[in-house]
């Protein structure tokens, strides 16, 4: 009885969304993103849809899902039917590969590894940075206390994990017991862990909790402005990780939807010189050299070292680190 | 709770009507739980230990558990109050108060969380005076306890409602008039009726505390080993798509709310025999 029960249930759910599909004649994309996407994808999808018809194309509606990145890419893998995905982790496209939604190969199909605008870990503290935060070694100071949001749910708290333990590892004479010491150290001054970047924001900004909050540097911009300037500054530290916000057009999706050339365009078109303008002036740093030079006052230079480089792979970071029973779960049981 | 009679009984339709009940339940209870079972039924027992018995799994049930436990007992005691004010008294502004006690179910729990944790926070109304004291509330266990107790008043007020307006003070005046002192009428009489809708309120109040996810990671800041509850542990395993882990742990509570609701259930029921022979 249960299994046609669930069949009837799945058939009827269908057909509704067959209804609601067809009601719409028009060419539509969907674009499953993370959440502080909202505000760059906004200014740029009219910018693709415009440049779309220019080049001869149809009129086409971009629709935006925003969302935790992990659990956007769960809605993808349960059936959301996105015809593009922008993420901001390599290990969450990396799931829809597992389950055959892209090709394994999927980060060869686009320049750069299919991430066309990448972001890195900086801090926030308060207005004259009483506490005298410069650079990591400082968040692991007693009497100091850093806001990051939590590593196993958000992709920020990850990045901000991987960047202090990079950073610990590549000091003179570092190696893994010195870099685990100093991620205990530090997040023994986390009071606070936020299931997500925005949380740890508000945390940080209204409860006015820590003397530090450690995010993305396209939140920063957003954060000060949100706070601001004359409550809080950034700081910039000696190194971070770099974090990389790959694209991916969802080949299951677009090849039943017969939309692989629209949606291989909307992601061709971030790499053009209007795509990266714009990522620029959303805080995320464009892959283009001569974008980014012109930006220069905006993005200030910093050591970056990329995941890989630190860690071998995504794979490997994520099962030694972030696993049940991993090592961040082993800081927290032997405090 | 009544068993199936050899007799037939008067009410006609009861063969319909039970087979209405089943499918019914089967189709917005039991179906989606099953689905649970099944996805775990693939992990082997040693995935499935590791996943559910893990020291951080561990720490978040007790706090799950204790915490549920205090709010419901807090409550039980403070929501029978409230409902006897509401019954048998009469004051101006009594529809609003009673309106008052709907607002946590009403309320999404998110919004309810980030309040509290506004409230409480060091530079929050309350907050801002406890903290100088050393009382901490937001981000601690007693933040958990305090969102859990939130959601969980109006249950009990609303179990005991209606059975308190049905007991009618002519039986208070009868027994007076027997010679029974205040406190005797109280524990001899009136509790005695009330104990039955006193545990039911209490089940629903700490069963949905158990449960509860949008209010308290507001408020617990979520210290793994210290102020992680269970329901933010299968959060936490789904944002690393482990299914798996997930549905375990979701088994694990599963079996013991039920084990408890029915436990409680039985209570109950004895109570209610013990006290009406």
């Amino acid at each position: 009885m249960s299994s046609s029960f669930v069949r009837l249930l799945s058939s009827l759910c269908f057909a509704a969304g067959l209804a609601v599909s067809a009601s719409r004649a028009e060419t539509t994309l969907l674009n499953v993103s993370y959440d502080v996407t909202r505000e760059f994808y906004k200014e740029y999808n009219p910018a693709f849809i415009a440049h779309w018809k220019e080049t001869g194309g149809e009129t086409v509606t971009v629709n935006q899902s925003h969302g935790g990145s992990s659990k956007q890419v769960r809605a993808v893998i349960d059936g959301l039917q996105a015809d593009v995905v922008t993420m901001n982790g390599i290990p969450d496209v990396d799931q829809l590969a597992k389950i055959n939604l892209i090709p394994a190969n999927w980060a060869t199909r686009l320049p750069n590894g299919s991430v066309p605008y990448t972001s890195t870990i900086l801090f926030v503290v308060r207005k004259g940075n009483p506490k005298g935060i410069k650079d990591w070694s400082d968040l692991a100071k007693p009497g100091v206390s850093v806001v990051i949001p939590n590593p196993k749910t958000s992709g920020n708290g990850r990045y901000s994990y991987l960047a202090a333990w990079g950073y610990a590892l590549r000091q003179p004479g570092g190696d893994e017991t010195k870099a685990r010491d100093f991620v205990k150290k530090i997040f023994a001054n986390v009071p606070v862990l936020d299931t997500g970047g925005r949380g740890a924001t508000t945390t940080f900004g209204q409860r006015g909790i820590g003397d530090v909050l450690l995010t993305f540097e396209n939140e920063v911009a957003l954060a000060i402005k949100e706070l601001g300037s004359d409550a809080v500054e950034a700081v910039v530290p000696s190194a971070s990780v770099l974090a990389e916000n790959p694209v991916v057009w969802v080949d299951k999706v677009v090849n039943k939807k017969g939309t692989t050339k629209l949606a291989k365009a909307y992601l061709d078109y971030l790499y053009s010189p209007a795509g990266q303008e714009l990522a620029a002036r959303h805080g995320f740093r464009p892959t283009d050299p001569a974008i980014l030079a012109k930006h220069a006052d905006r993005f200030p230079p910093i050591a970056l070292f990329s995941v890989p480089e630190v860690f071998g792979s995504w794979a490997a970071a994520q099962k030694t680190h972030f696993s049940d029973g991993g090592i961040f779960d082993q800081i927290y049981a032997t405090k | 709770m009544s068993f199936v009679r050899a007799q037939r009984s008067v009410l006609p339709g009861f063969g319909l009507s039970l087979g209405f009940t089943l499918t019914y339940l089967s189709l917005i209870v039991l179906i989606p739980l099953s689905a649970a079972f099944i996805k775990t039924a693939g992990m082997s027992w040693a995935d499935f230990m590791t996943a559910v018995a893990s020291p951080r799994v561990m720490a978040s049930y007790r706090l799950s558990f204790f915490a549920s436990l205090a709010a419901g007992l807090v409550n039980s005691f403070f929501g029978l109050i409230v409902a006897w004010v509401l019954v048998r008294y009469s004051f101006p502004g009594k529809r609003v108060v009673d309106a008052l006690v709907d607002l946590p179910f009403a309320l999404p729990t998110a919004v309810a969380g980030i309040a509290l944790t506004a409230i409480y926070s060091k530079n929050g109304w309350v907050g801002q005076y406890l903290e100088p004291h050393g009382i901490k509330i937001a981000f601690t266990e007693i933040g958990v306890f305090m969102a859990l107790t939130f959601i969980g008043l109006p249950f009990v007020v609303r179990t005991l409602q209606p059975v308190l307006s049905e007991l009618e003070p002519e039986i208070e005046e009868a027994s007076a008039t027997l010679g029974a002192n205040r406190w005797q009428t109280i524990t001899r009489v009136i509790l005695p009726e009330l104990l039955p809708p006193l545990i039911t309120g209490f089940a629903l109040s700490f069963a949905r505390a158990l449960g509860e996810y949008g209010s308290v990671v507001f408020i617990s800041g979520n210290m793994p080993m210290r102020t992680e509850i269970t329901p933010l542990l299968i959060i936490t395993k789904l944002e690393q798509y482990d299914y798996h882990g997930a549905t375990a742990i979701a088994v694990v509570m599963l079996v013991a709310s039920f084990s408890m609701l029915l436990v409680i259930n039985l209570l109950q029921k004895w109570s209610r025999r013990y006290y009406q022979v």
